[in-house]
């Protein structure tokens, strides 16, 4: 549905975008993560058509968005930064403006108003002017107008910024459910969020993907991946990591906490963490730990994603021992 | 064509939800009453004519058709809405054309209300009505003209009071160009080819000869012409920020 080919972009000597490619299907929902500045608003700007892309090229469905724009940002919902929205409207006034410009009228209008207003949750303010929303409701208005046409691809750029809680797994909610039939992009900081709603996620940093993959994927490249991690009752640290470190299996061991005694061993290459955890908790037994704790560590997003994006790697041996 | 429709729709109930429309029009009736009847004596001179009323619309137009203006696209710019209108499935020109179509709508009633003038001079005496109404087609293509150079500065920038200088700079010159207190001063140095031909480029020397009720087609062209490159530099503009 979303093909986007060596997307680059320059501005002037800064290269903001530097050969993005990747495609998005119908029922998936893809993560763009990255830090500040990586160059998501500008890819989202470009897929979306608003801004021109100094070279590759965007297909939405079967229109190319340079040469067929309007047949292409027909097929498009979009959420941008920030929420922008009309601030001298109502909230009804603004979403009947937008599907209007989405080509609805009459009684379709008034059904695809009908539908977002609840989807949203905004009947308490639809007689508001914009201006006076607080900022949840203003960006839901602003989420109301991207999908008021139904659109098959909705683009969202960070479309949780400035929600409480509640509203910001409302807003989840109804990505991952949209999900099922559409295909999305959706930027974020939050990295939870990518675990709760994305199928695939892509990290972005300093204008090119440099991971592309499932959740589950990506979390494999965590340092800590793998990792056995057990703590006790009582005892001594060091006695235990000790003890782990004599282990063949084990590549090393490291020590989190004193108190409570927590240790993490990373098995050597080639060793299934299984049968490391197997090994420990027979060690366990032998030396009767009074273990309250033995886990198999996932890995974690947001190590990964400091490992990836930060230069150096103070980052990620810091967070070995987390 | 929709598009546009709704474009302008939308543009002209901001005007009216915001004050800016109501300010304009009480203003401009204001002023232009005052000038027409306490300044240039509408009542002493005894003709039935508008003239009077008509002279002062260029220096009106100057600052109140840039305070109209300003907001068009600096507006939109600065709330980051711009985004929102162009990732629609409307091309540049049709929002550029709704959002002028609303301001101009603006003038045209602006200028609809002050009727009552007409009213009192025909009441007063027998004036020449084809005069007038070409007049109030000059004043309205003026104001039109002055309205598309606005729109071009207002796409330049996010600052509305940016705007509206250079705006009213930019009109004051397409004023003073055909000013005579100017074009005289000019003659004693410059060919009198050259001031012609700088005069040419003057609203004044077009609005002056629309109010002798003579419907040239040059007058109305150099209207016109001025609102279609005008906006279309605004087009490219805003295709240019977009770029970067």
């Amino acid at each position: 549905m979303i093909k986007v080919r060596n997307l680059k972009k320059t501005f002037g000597p800064k290269v903001a975008v530097n050969g993005v490619s990747f495609t998005v299907e119908k029922g998936e929902v893809l993560g763009f993560l990255g830090p500040n500045g990586a160059g998501k608003s500008t890819t989202m700007r470009m897929i979306t058509g608003f801004i021109p892309p100094t070279d590759g090229e965007v297909t939405i469905g079967d229109h190319n968005i340079v040469d067929q724009p309007i047949a292409a940002k027909r097929l498009i919902g979009y959420l941008p930064e920030n929420a922008p929205s009309y601030n001298d409207m109502t909230v009804l006034g603004f979403l009947n403006f937008a599907a209007e410009l989405r080509g609805l009228t009459g009684g379709e209008q008034r059904k695809a108003v009908e539908r977002v207003v609840e989807m949203c949750f905004l009947e308490n303010v639809l007689h508001q002017s914009v201006e006076t929303l607080s900022k949840g409701y203003r960006h839901r208005t602003c989420f109301a107008q991207s999908i008021i046409h139904d659109p098959e691809v909705l683009i969202l750029d960070e479309p949780t910024d400035g929600l409480d809680p509640n509203q910001k797994h409302e807003v989840r909610t109804l990505i991952r459910r949209m999900g099922e039939k559409k295909a999305i992009i959706f930027s974020t900081h939050i990295l939870e969020e990518v675990e709760a709603v994305c199928s695939r996620a892509i990290i972005i940093d300093r204008g090119t993907i440099v991971a592309n993959g499932t959740p589950e994927e990506l979390k494999q490249r965590s340092a800590q991946a793998g990792a056995i991690t057990v703590r006790l009752g009582e005892g001594s640290a060091n006695a235990v990591k000790g003890k782990l470190d004599g282990l063949n299996m084990v590549d090393r061991a490291v020590v989190v906490s004193d108190s409570p005694v927590t240790v993490r061993a990373f098995p050597r290459k080639q060793i299934a963490s299984d049968d490391l955890a197997r090994a420990i908790s027979d060690v366990a037994m032998k030396e009767r730990w009074s273990l309250i704790e033995l886990r198999t560590e996932e890995g974690r997003l947001d190590e990964v994603f400091r490992s990836i994006t930060l230069p150096d790697t103070k980052a990620s041996k810091k967070e070995e021992a987390k | 064509m929709k598009p546009i429709i709704t474009i302008a729709r939308r543009e002209l109930s901001g005007y009216f939800a915001s004050p800016v429309a109501f300010v304009f029009i009480v203003i401009f009736l204001l002023l232009s009453g005052f000038f027409t009847f306490m300044v240039a004596g509408f009542f002493e001179r005894g003709q039935a004519n508008l003239e009077t009323f008509f002279a002062w619309h260029p220096w009106l137009y100057l600052f109140l058709v840039p305070a109209v203006g300003m907001r068009m696209w600096s507006e939109e710019r600065r709330l980051g809405t711009i985004e929102l209108l162009l990732t629609m499935p409307v091309t540049p020109w049709q929002a550029i054309v709704g959002k002028f179509i609303a301001a101009w709508a603006v003038i045209g009633i602006a200028l609809g209300l002050t009727f009552p003038v007409w009213i009192t001079v025909n009441y007063l005496g027998n004036p020449d009505n084809g005069v007038i109404f070409a007049s109030y087609l000059g004043s309205f293509l003026m104001g039109g003209a002055y309205l598309a150079i606005t729109a071009m500065t207002s796409a330049m920038t996010r600052n509305q009071v940016v705007a509206f200088i250079v705006s009213v700079v930019l009109a004051l010159f397409l004023i003073l160009a055909g000013y005579p207190p100017v074009t005289n001063l000019l003659v004693t140095w410059a060919k009198p080819w050259l001031v012609e031909g700088i005069a040419a480029f003057s609203v004044m020397t077009h609005f002056e000869s629309i109010q002798k009720g003579v419907l040239d087609t040059r007058d109305l062209f150099y209207f016109l012409s001025v609102i279609v490159f005008s906006l279309f530099t605004t087009s490219v503009i805003v295709r240019a920020h977009r770029a970067g």
